[in-house]
């Protein structure tokens, strides 16, 4: 893993090649992440694919976190990974959620889809969009891939009550219609 | 599709006269599954076949989506354990691994050497018994059905074993944040000997039924060939990338457990064929038997479960007399212990390749959200490139080559 001091001259590398790209950076328990600007993501993962001496190739996994009550809420994780070196490091965007400015819009936060440079996120952003309804743009296909296609609502946000659903037993049915 | 099909009525409706496309040119869309047995679970597969060869291939999945991860969100951290053991229930040591080892580094928790090596033992167990639960039912797919019953002969032996050190044959419970929940039981050593030794013999049985068997031969050889960088591409890790020549393993990559100080090989095939998936994986049983007799040759004595009160729970010889202990306890299994806000991603190498396990702490008593990067799921993507332009029956090979569990798919 870069250490602390190691992760700050990646974020003034990246400073040089796209200003303002990399907002903060953390490091956790030994975990370093970048967070950045979600409307500069694919600048920040593509330098960091391809850059001559950082080469993280390989997405371990793409995943999403409901931060609620924080401000923006979500956060899209991508845990890339450099095979030869077998260093992680995480790189974080927050996405706000657009409908909580009006009150009650059903916008949904979007941010850069990355299959481009990464194939196997194809699965992996469906699956966020499933359950956090965060869109994907530029994704070929993002539709619903464990929910039934015609559900309603986003389950794993945080506001979304776990048994919020009837569950649909034959004697339910007959009771409740 | 559609305008081939509208094209050849056409061509019907204007008499016999008129020339006919071949055969061979007309694609028809076939359903497999989700209730198939060659699917291994409840997949569907929606193929576009141009005769007998695959032209085109969907995998549609989410039929034993059971939101385990949401549920997760409403329970205590320890009661989270027996649930993410439900997701790939055939390697749950992997899945309670995973999760506990990544609460552990939330918490900043340091695990005894025997837990360790007891971990290992349990987790190298596992991976034979899931590698046996594959090769049987795979082989069995490719028409060899004895296999099945030699294989689940050794697998029962294992559960034996599970059964004797956990009290369950599967779904164990037994992996606890800070170490395993008891020590194993007097007589579990010899037992565990025994097969050790026996294990290699067996799997040598295992390849003299298979390795010159000219059906399963030419059913795998030179099928369902993905070049490496693809795989790497797509994310595929495991066995899959192992056999075409990539010799990555987590467990000899990142050093967690007590795997450094075993001596063992990763094995690596040469083509990326189903053949070479086979042997991979065969050859990864021999492994983990090595493995699991140098960590019994090196079990060290000592604690079996870390002494931090806070997250583990006391001996329950204490209860009895120590009031201190008792509230422990009762703190414990009531409310469950807190773990500082912050998040952790921890990957192990499961049978079917990385398994990471995501947890976002928030100070509180349950996890804000647990997600699990299954290796089945990521793996999955790469079955168009495995299929396509190959027989449907090579298409059937190369879905039990590629092992997905579909309880750790839809989760």
């Amino acid at each position: 893993m870069p250490d602390a001091p190691g992760l700050e001259l990646i974020r003034g590398e990246i400073e040089n090649d796209h200003p303002g790209a990399v907002l903060d950076t953390s490091f956790d328990r030994g975990q370093p992440a970048l967070i950045v600007d979600s409307e500069q993501l694919l600048a920040v993962l593509g330098w960091l694919r391809d850059a001559p001496g950082h080469e993280y190739r390989f997405l371990s996994s793409l995943h999403a976190a409901d931060y609620l009550p924080a401000e923006p809420r979500f956060g899209v994780h991508y845990e890339l990974l450099n095979r030869d070196r077998v260093e992680r490091l995480r790189v974080k965007a927050m996405l706000g959620d657009p409908s909580a400015a009006d009150g009650a819009g059903d916008d949904l936060p979007e941010i850069d889809s990355c299959v481009e440079l990464f194939p196997t996120a194809d699965f992996q952003e469906r699956e966020v969009f499933d359950f956090f309804g965060i869109v994907f743009r530029g994704h070929p296909n993002l539709t619903r891939i464990l929910m039934p296609e015609d559900y309603v609502g986003w389950p794993q946000r945080r506001d979304f009550p776990v048994g919020g659903e009837p569950v649909t037993f034959t004697y339910n049915e007959r009771r409740y219609g | 599709m559609a305008d081939d099909i509208h094209g050849s009525a056409s061509l019907l409706a204007a008499g016999p006269d008129a020339e006919r496309p071949a055969v061979g040119a007309e694609v028809m869309t076939v359903n497999i599954g989700p209730h198939h047995p060659a699917t291994h679970g409840v997949l569907r597969l929606v193929v576009d076949l141009e005769g007998e060869v695959v032209k085109d291939l969907k995998p549609l999945i989410g039929y034993v989506h059971t939101g385990i991860e949401k549920s997760c969100e409403d329970k205590s951290y320890w009661k989270v354990i027996p649930f993410v053991e439900r997701m790939d229930y055939v390697s749950y040591f992997f899945q309670m691994e995973a999760f506990c080892g990544a609460v552990e580094r939330l918490v900043d928790l340091e695990i005894p050497p025997r837990a360790k090596y007891l971990r290992t033992i349990f987790l190298e167990l596992n991976r034979i018994h899931s590698h046996l639960v594959w090769l049987g039912t795979t082989a069995l797919d490719l028409g060899a059905i004895s296999m099945l019953w030699y294989c689940f002969r050794e697998r029962d032996r294992i559960l034996d074993l599970f059964e004797m050190a956990t009290g369950q044959r599967m779904h164990t419970r037994y992996f606890q944040v800070g170490g395993v929940i008891e020590d194993i039981p007097l007589g579990f050593e010899e037992k565990l000997r025994g097969f050790v030794e026996e294990m290699p013999v067996r799997v040598g049985q295992y390849e003299a039924l298979l390795d010159r068997n000219e059906v399963f031969l030419s059913r795998t050889k030179n099928t369902g060939i993905v070049p490496r960088e693809r795989l790497l591409e797509l994310g595929v890790t495991g066995p899959l990338l192992r056999a075409a020549g990539e010799p990555w393993d987590l467990r000899k990559a990142f050093d967690y457990l007590s795997y450094s100080d075993f001596d063992f090989k990763i094995p690596v095939g040469t083509v990326g064929d189903n053949y070479d998936r086979y042997r991979v994986r065969v050859a990864e049983m021999v492994e983990s038997t090595r493995i699991i007799g140098q960590a019994l040759e090196g079990l060290p004595e000592g604690p079996y479960i870390a002494d931090d009160r806070k997250y583990v729970l006391p001996p329950r010889s204490e209860l009895s007399t120590s009031m201190e202990s008792l509230i422990h306890h009762f703190k414990l299994v009531t409310e469950g212990y807190r773990v500082p806000a912050g998040e952790a991603y921890y990957a192990i190498e499961s049978p079917r390749g990385e398994l990471g396990c995501f947890v976002l702490a928030d100070g509180s008593a349950k996890p804000a959200r647990v997600h699990y990067r299954d290796p089945s799921f990521v793996n999955l993507q790469a079955f168009r490139d495995m299929s396509v332009d190959g027989y449907v029956a090579d298409m059937i090979a190369s879905l039990g080559m590629l092992d997905p569990i579909l309880g750790g798919v839809d989760r």
